[in-house]
């Protein structure tokens, strides 16, 4: 990395959280949703009278719609109306100095290895920016503009790029496709846009120096990416700081789509704030991710990391349509003290020669709940479709909860399809072998959970892995005694 | 060093060790031998503090501090290494990775610094060329894969890198082949100095040809029943457990 490049990232990623490069004045939508809050919402974004058309098309949808509880996780009812589906950017309170942390947050941001600069900004701390962070963002996205590489707000790309967003908006996730993507669909607030032209290789991972714009803090998020044939791009979402935030119910979508050959590698790393150790509070995570592979020889890789949120109920689907294309499905689901997690994936075999990939590893401690569930269907056509799927559980306590759901739907005979699975508690001979070295409880634990990870923690970004790693560790801390 | 006196260990209610005494003084090498059954592995499991174990009465003292108050890991941070007789097998997890973990644990119990990842590669190929390892171990899973023979010898790889007041060897030689054996044996005597002290536990004397102990006890029915030198082990080896059973049916 240049040094210009390490000053960029620096002072973007300082910047990170501090709020979204928006034109959004101080409004609050009043609480409630009606079709009045979506034409507020849209009005605010200054939106064109297509998006506003489509907007109230999907709040027709959910208003048709009654919420599911399928789910394998428990929570009290959601009162819809009792929301605020529009919020000016959150101003955080403004402290003078570090010490008037919460030292138990400054500790995790020591042991995140944060600098102690952008735990100021974290914390809410005033500080003072010698540049102007929005000058780097243009300069950045004028070196990826030259190549015709588009990374911006959505909000923007609705503007400025309408006919690649109407094209593309709602076709891998349809506004009626559930529940919780309706509401999305009709208020979603703001999120990212990315456009990879035609045999172009993204030279930076976007996002490790647009977090500021990319990941956002919004409630209701909305993501597009789109590879043009021959294109390559890997995109980084969130955080490993902790993140605290006082909207309960995050439903985001995010939508990839690949063309011919096109490739996109999605990683996520999930640090949303789970609730006190006795489940008091935190966040619902509640969220549609789904790519289509539509071209041929096209990929579709998600990897996720996820050690936050009260409830994540999330599948990173894949959609594998084009002949040979290729879906891949990685993570890591931590649970700790209260948390419930029911993640998984779907993979839809529909084209010839499609394979998929499945490895998921849930880890359970404390009192929590935590579920795989995954789909994998070979359709008629998917002639000669093979997935390989492993779900491996890891129980550290006896108060928590492992389960499998993993469903398969073959239609077509010459499907090869293999499933591994395995649930294991960590062992008194293996800890008693750690603690023979010198490792004590706390120690051995991390280190044989990370261990059981690798394989996914492989799949990240170099330093994301290392981020995720001790993040994990944080996230074990106190369930093991 | 070690001094054991009068301890008595059960596992589930039934008793194992019965009044078991022994001493080892710095750089001494005690073999222990024994019959199946005799409580060879509970002794060496005992000591490095496994909880399945329950320790019923009697003493051990190691360095001058109450064993037995002491947790498994600070036993070990205190210098008490166990090569097992089954090493565990943790997926994932690099013998480099565990052990730069172990080193630095005992090292900051010790008061000194982390070593640093140059002076660290340095002393793990060096160790491992004194046991001929392939250096494609270090970034294998710790014992995944392994054969038997490699494992062992993972073990004795520990045990240099740690550098222990006090080596508990469980068995090592089971289940090595003569060339294997050899090689443990050479990384154990290389070890050996003035300070540091071997229990070494075996069922056959074959071991004891290339690690060659102070002192030979026989343990039968949970007590030492007999202590020689070299020349016991052989007498065991040529006339088998019998006469100790004999002998001790006679004792009691």
């Amino acid at each position: 990395m240049s040094e210009t490049d390490k000053m960029l990232r620096e002072r973007t990623q300082t910047e990170y959280q501090y709020g979204f490069v928006t034109d959004i004045e101080q409004d609050i939508a009043a609480k409630g949703l009606s079709e009045e809050t979506v034409r507020f919402i849209s009005a605010k974004k200054d939106e064109p009278g297509w998006m506003l058309e489509w907007r109230l098309k999907a709040f027709k949808n959910w208003q048709q719609m009654t919420e599911p509880r399928w789910q394998n996780v428990q929570y009290p009812p959601i009162d819809f109306q009792d929301i605020s589906y529009y919020a000016a950017p959150r101003k955080k309170p403004q402290l003078n100095s570090l010490d008037e942390v919460d030292p138990e947050l400054l500790r995790t941001y020591d042991r995140l290895g944060i600098p102690r600069e952008e735990q100021k900004v974290l914390a809410g701390v005033a500080v003072d920016f010698v540049m102007d962070s929005i000058s780097v963002l243009t300069t950045f996205r004028k070196q990826l503009s030259e190549i015709g590489v588009i990374f911006c707000p959505i909000s923007e790309a609705i503007r400025e790029y309408p006919e690649l967003v109407r094209k593309y908006l709602g076709t891998v996730v349809p506004p009626r496709d559930n529940f919780y993507a309706a509401l999305n669909s009709a208020v979603f607030s703001d999120g990212s846009f990315v456009y990879i032209p035609k045999g172009v290789r993204c030279p930076v991972e976007l996002s490790t120096y647009f977090r500021i714009n990319a990941a956002g803090s919004g409630q209701f998020e909305r993501t597009l990416i789109i590879a043009e044939e021959d294109s390559y791009v890997s995109y980084l979402e969130g955080c490993t700081a902790p993140q605290r935030d006082e909207h309960q119910l995050h439903a985001a979508v995010v939508e990839l789509i690949t063309l011919d050959r096109a490739e996109i590698k999605y990683s996520t790393v999930q640090n949303w704030y789970p609730g006190d150790a006795q489940g008091k509070g935190g966040v619902y995570n509640f969220v549609t991710k789904r790519g289509l592979c539509q071209g041929v020889r096209s990929k579709i890789s998600w990897t996720q990391v996820e050690t936050g949120s009260a409830i994540t109920w999330k599948y990173p689907s894949c959609i594998l349509k084009g002949d040979h294309s290729v879906g891949e499905f990685y993570s890591v689901a931590m649970t700790n003290h209260h948390q419930q997690a029911d993640t998984g994936t779907k993979m839809i075999h529909i084209g010839k020669n499609t394979r998929s990939r499945i490895v998921s590893k849930g880890i359970s401690a404390g009192k929590s709940q935590n579920s795989y569930r995954g789909l994998v269907k070979i359709q008629k056509t998917a002639d000669n479709a093979y997935n390989f799927s492993q779900c491996d559980s890891l129980l550290i306590d006896d108060k928590c909860g492992a389960h499998t759901f993993p469903y398969l739907e073959v239609h077509n005979s010459s499907a090869q399809v293999e499933h591994e699975a395995t649930t294991s508690k960590i062992g008194e001979d293996m800890l008693f072998y750690c603690n023979q070295r010198g490792l004590d409880d706390e120690t051995a634990v991390q280190l044989i959970v990370n261990g059981y990870c690798k394989e996914i923690f492989r799949q990240l970004p170099m330093e994301f892995a290392a981020e995720a790693q001790k993040l994990l560790e944080i996230s074990l801390e106190g369930s093991v005694g | 060093m070690l001094s054991i006196k009068n301890l008595a260990v059960s596992i589930e209610d039934k008793s194992i060790l019965k009044d078991f005494n022994l001493d080892i003084k710095p750089g001494e090498v005690h073999a222990i031998m024994g019959p199946n059954g005799s409580g060879k592995s509970t002794l060496a499991s005992t000591l490095a503090g496994r909880e399945t174990f329950t320790v019923d009465g009697g003493s051990v003292q190691f360095l001058g501090q109450d064993l037995l108050d002491m947790e498994a890991d600070e036993r070990a941070r205190a210098g008490l290494f166990l090569a097992f007789q089954y090493p565990v097998e943790i997926p994932g997890v690099s013998v480099a990775n565990f052990m730069k973990a172990a080193v630095n644990q005992r090292r900051k119990h010790l008061g000194q610094g982390e070593l640093d990842a140059r002076e660290f590669l340095l002393k793990m190929k060096e160790k491992m060329a004194m046991l001929e390892m392939d250096p494609q171990f270090m970034s294998r899973s710790l014992n995944e894969g392994f054969s038997g023979g490699e494992k062992k010898r993972n073990e004795i790889f520990q045990m240099a890198m740690l550098e222990p007041k006090l080596a508990v060897m469980d068995e090592t030689d089971s289940g090595l082949d003569i060339d294997a054996l050899r090689i443990v044996a050479k990384g154990v005597n290389t070890l050996r100095n003035e300070e540091r002290s071997f229990l070494v536990i075996t069922h056959y004397q074959r071991l004891l040809d290339y690690i060659v102990p102070d002192y030979v006890h026989v343990l039968f029915d949970g007590r030492i029943v007999k202590t020689g030198n070299r020349e016991l082990a052989l007498e065991l080896e040529a006339r088998g457990y019998d006469w100790i059973r004999e002998e001790y049916a006679a004792l009691t």
